[in-house]
């Protein structure tokens, strides 16, 4: 059995993604589109919410993959700061814009759920204003990248960052539920699905939330090519101007 | 003593020098000569544990390296003798008026830093090696802004430092009155394509 | 390290040393507030923790760039990294430096701006000590921005870009003791995670400091 890091070498990966990335990208489109149109299509309207309901379809898979994606990048992070593999921290890289639109998307979609149901596009409930900092967390993470020139030091610095980051999100997390808890009368929304939730949706949900981890997959394969490829043009540009 | 053996050093990413070899025992000085942009610079920083070679070693007794970087780190609000007694308490050294004597320094003092003369502060920053106290000097364009009394004036702390035992790696383009000194032309050391296959710095992306 | 304390205190008291430009810039915000809000005492009482612990906040995050910034650029950085000093007390001494010259600052003239405010008088002992137990937090975590930050032209938005997310449990925290104590509520539990989170990144943060400085002088 060929051991896992073989992949952490760029030539390797290249040459895997060549035919896994269509794979992962027709699967993501496809199992998306199958638990989307299940669950706006052929789902029962709730019986108090109506239809309104069914953006939990988009919602909650999207919440989950702005999680998801920051412990994979927190992840990405570590192996490239103790293994020293360049793969891995360019999909940590490729990760983090991905994750900013998944957040951004659970916000939209949560808004647009929250006005008709609570009457308001936002309300600063714990679990609201954890995603409105994750938000902050990506947008820093992305921007320390952006702003350093030498691919090398951007990783150690950027890796640094979310290492440190992870600990500040999780103590802000707690801070958000503790701060609404502690003044405030609790909000008592909850966006979470109900555990009462029947079948009739968890399906189609987990059908959907599958669907947008593999479009999170394909995304960040996608993007850690680009990133090789940019790599490997310097590389290139560096070895012209060495001869 | 201070021994390279087989450096290789990169800048941005870029390999610049390798299979850079030489040997300092005390009481001798080194000259490192060559072109703009050759490497001299990274080199000395190498030596100095400010970044990590390429390849090969240097070894060093602990805590022994001065070194004197273009710019002198020097505080312009705070006085000469405020600048020079800093460095002094860092590196656990008594005693700044050896330095000053030495350097021509007294007479400027009690005077703040950013009222010297680009030479002036360029002589503090050369008395700050002084205080250090160690015995391998590290200095990159030593000479820079320096006016011919005050070379030969530098040239003489040198010598004394090298009779004391100390030792002296400098990169410079100007003679400072030491025959005694060895040159090293790094222009032959200039690092070469790697070849495929020898698993160099960019080989992973090619 | 006594030394680099003194010199860095020196350097921040001397001419062009920015002291004091935090604490104006903390006045002028107790001066704007009520202007944008209105005068009314019973409004202002009610959101002078939070402002006030905002304010300290931003006021802290001016000088930040300070830090590593001026030491980079006239070469003392790269000197210091090769002196007998290691650099994680390198850091920890120019956080030190920060705090008392715009932690501290802070923190003493706070009574005054909460004078401005309204805020009730059961609040000035929690806000005094919210205030001492959470800046030397902001001074911690503002030294880690701007080690990561050093080299770069131009790092100072960036840096508040990536320091601010950081100082939000602080903020939380440190506002939710003052308000507890302004209503006569415990101020136990905000007060202990409040020193839990101050006393967590003293400890640790500066080794990732050290980290990031060494990474960014190479």
């Amino acid at each position: 059995m060929a051991s896992f890091w073989e992949y952490a070498n760029p030539l390797k990966f290249m040459r895997t993604t060549d035919w896994l990335l269509p794979i992962v990208a027709v699967a993501a489109v496809a199992v998306t589109s199958i638990g989307l149109i299940w669950g706006f299509f052929f789902t029962p309207d709730d019986f108090r919410q109506g239809a309104t309901v069914k953006i939990v379809f988009l919602h909650v898979p999207a919440a989950m993959m702005a999680i998801n994606a920051w412990v994979m990048m927190l992840v990405a992070s570590l192996v490239w700061l103790i293994r020293r593999h360049h793969v891995s921290a360019l999909a940590a890289k490729a990760a983090a814009p991905v994750g900013l639109v998944m957040t951004l998307i659970g916000l939209i979609t949560g808004a647009v759920w929250g006005q008709p149901m609570w009457g308001t596009w936002w309300a600063w409930d714990p679990r609201l204003t954890s995603f409105l900092i994750l938000f902050l967390f990506y947008l820093g993470y992305i921007a320390l990248w952006a702003a350093i020139d030498d691919p090398d030091t951007g990783a150690d610095l950027t890796a640094v960052l979310c290492l440190v980051g992870s600990v500040f999100a999780v103590l802000s997390r707690y801070a958000a539920i503790f701060w609404n808890q502690g003044l405030h009368q609790g909000a008592s929304l909850s966006v979470a699905p109900g555990t009462r939730m029947d079948w009739a949706y968890k399906a189609p949900l987990y059908v959907s939330m599958t669907g947008f981890g593999l479009i999170f997959l394909a995304l960040v394969l996608a993007g850690t090519r680009t990133e090789i490829r940019a790599r490997r043009m310097k590389a290139l540009v560096m070895r012209e101007r060495m001869a | 003593m201070l021994r390279v053996h087989n450096l290789a050093c990169a800048r941005g990413g870029l390999p610049l020098l390798e299979g850079v070899s030489f040997a300092l025992a005390p009481g001798q000085a080194l000259v490192l000569r060559g072109p703009n942009g050759c490497g001299k610079t990274t080199l000395l920083r190498c030596v100095a544990g400010l970044q990590p070679a390429l390849a090969g070693q240097i070894a060093a007794p602990p805590d022994s390296i001065a070194y004197a970087a273009h710019a002198d780190g020097i505080k312009s609000t705070l006085t000469v003798a405020e600048n020079l007694e800093f460095w002094a308490a860092i590196y656990g050294t008594a005693g700044i008026a050896k330095a000053l004597e030495r350097m021509n320094l007294k007479a400027l003092s009690t005077r703040a830093a950013q009222n010297l003369s680009a030479g002036q502060k360029r002589r503090l920053g050369l008395a700050r090696l002084m205080v250090t106290g160690r015995p391998v000097w590290v200095l990159d364009e030593p000479t820079v802004s320096l006016d011919h009394a005050s070379v030969a004036l530098f040239g003489d702390v040198v010598r004394a430092h090298l009779a004391g035992g100390g030792m002296a790696l400098m990169a410079t383009h100007i003679d400072l009155g030491l025959p005694e000194a060895e040159i090293l032309d790094l222009a032959p050391f200039k690092a070469q394509m790697p070849q495929p296959g020898s698993g160099a710095f960019d080989e992973a992306f090619l | 390290m006594i030394a680099l304390l003194t010199r860095d205190l020196r350097l921040a008291l001397r001419a062009g040393g920015g002291f004091g430009l935090g604490l104006a810039f903390f006045l002028i915000l107790a001066v704007l507030v009520p202007l944008g809000v209105g005068p009314e005492p019973a409004t202002l009482a009610v959101i002078a923790p939070g402002i006030l612990w905002v304010g300290a906040l931003l006021a802290c995050l001016l000088s930040l760039d300070r830090i590593f910034a001026l030491d980079y650029e006239d070469g003392s950085l790269d000197l210091l990294a090769t002196a007998p000093v290691p650099l994680e007390a390198v850091v920890s001494i120019k956080a030190l430096a920060h705090w008392l010259t715009t932690g501290l600052p802070l923190v003493l003239i706070s009574p005054v701006m909460g004078l401005l405010l309204f805020l009730p008088g059961e609040a000035y002992l929690w806000l005094i000590l919210s205030l001492l137990l959470g800046t030397p937090a902001l001074s911690v975590i503002g030294t880690f921005g701007a080690a990561l930050t050093v080299g770069l032209k131009r790092g100072g938005l960036l840096l508040s870009l990536l320091v601010l997310p950081l100082y939000i449990p602080t903020l939380v925290f440190g506002a939710e003791v003052v308000a507890r104590g302004a209503q006569g509520l415990s101020t136990a539990t905000p007060l202990a995670l409040l020193a839990g989170l101050t006393l967590g990144a003293v400890a640790l943060l500066p080794f990732a400091s050290a980290l990031v400085l060494r990474i960014n002088l190479r």
